[in-house]
């Protein structure tokens, strides 16, 4: 039985990064804080850009705690819907046309959110990585962890549980 | 709040540039306890489809308010940072509506402030969100 043809790999990464950017670029609290996401296959990074509006302490200076949890929290999400989404993309049940023109999926709701603040968040650009510890059908738990110049030294991460959309909704 | 409190409310605001980005306003603090508003604004949205807020803001909103509460305290002598914060989320914030957090230090040691909050949108009555943290009390 002859395999169908691979389809050209630019397609490929263009359907994929057509349906990644509708979901970063969708969420106006992620581009209030200037995030952006690096996609390697089904890996993302975040990365959230240093901008001033971000500090907490002016005299250190330091990130606020709260920009580095909501920067935790929006990796967590995205990286929660693009587990979601990938299979749904890659099997065709969903048309990452009708993504990218706006038409988003519903997106987990957080139940709670715990963050541990390892070192105090220096004023360069910031990088996260979710790891979805497991995705059932009503609930979800994810672990974020965020690092800056050394990825061998994270300062912040966090772990959160979240509410899946019902599929019907 | 007496003319000398709402000047130290005003700075502390001030001197934070990301809360000051987020537009929160610190209502009352002393004593180990703050309360503080932020407004409803589109820039804050992370659900498009419903319009509330997103967990990012109020998580900032509750950072703020429970560091301020730390701060106050009367055996804190100065600066603090977050050691952790856990946030629970009970119910979207309805949209349209300011969120109001209120945080107190219910207990305090030299090294470590034990903080909660509560947020809440009109209705009072059915917080949006409550929060545990602790904070580090920095030597004197």
């Amino acid at each position: 039985m002859a395999r169908a043809r691979p389809e050209p790999v630019q397609v490929v990464k263009q359907r994929r990064d057509a349906a990644l950017n509708a979901l970063v670029h969708g969420i106006p609290y992620s581009q209030f804080l200037g995030i952006e996401f690096d996609r390697r296959g089904d890996e993302l990074t975040a990365l959230m850009p240093f901008q001033d509006k971000l500090i907490g302490n002016p005299l250190l200076p330091a990130l606020h705690g709260g920009a580095t949890a909501a920067f935790l929290e929006v990796t967590a999400i995205i990286g929660l819907s693009w587990s979601m989404l990938w299979d749904e993309i890659e099997s065709g049940r969903l048309d990452p046309e009708l993504l990218a023109h706006g038409k988003l999926p519903r997106l987990p709701k957080t139940i709670d959110f715990t963050v541990d603040y390892l070192r105090s968040g220096l004023p360069r650009d910031a990088y996260a990585r979710a790891q979805v510890a497991r995705s059932g059908r009503r609930y979800a738990s994810v672990h974020v962890e965020a690092w800056q110049d050394n990825r061998a030294r994270p300062f912040a991460q966090a772990s959160g549980h979240f509410l899946m959309p019902r599929p019907d909704a | 709040m007496s003319p000398d409190k709402t000047k130290i409310a005003e700075q502390f605001i001030g001197a934070i540039p990301h809360s000051e980005a987020l537009g929160m306003q610190l209502t009352e603090i002393g004593e180990g306890a703050a309360e503080i508003i932020m407004d409803y604004d589109e820039r804050f949205i992370g659900d498009p489809e419903t319009g509330v807020i997103h967990g990012g803001a109020v998580s900032a909103l509750m950072d703020t308010c429970c560091g301020a509460a730390a701060m106050s305290h009367p055996k804190n002598p100065g600066a603090t940072a977050t050691i952790d914060l856990r946030i629970d989320y009970m119910r979207p914030a309805t949209p349209g509506q300011r969120i109001k957090a209120r945080a107190e230090c219910y207990h305090i040691t030299r090294s470590v402030a034990f903080v909660r909050a509560r947020a809440m949108d009109d209705d009072e009555n059915r917080p949006v969100a409550t929060a545990t943290g602790t904070f580090t009390v920095e030597a004197k």
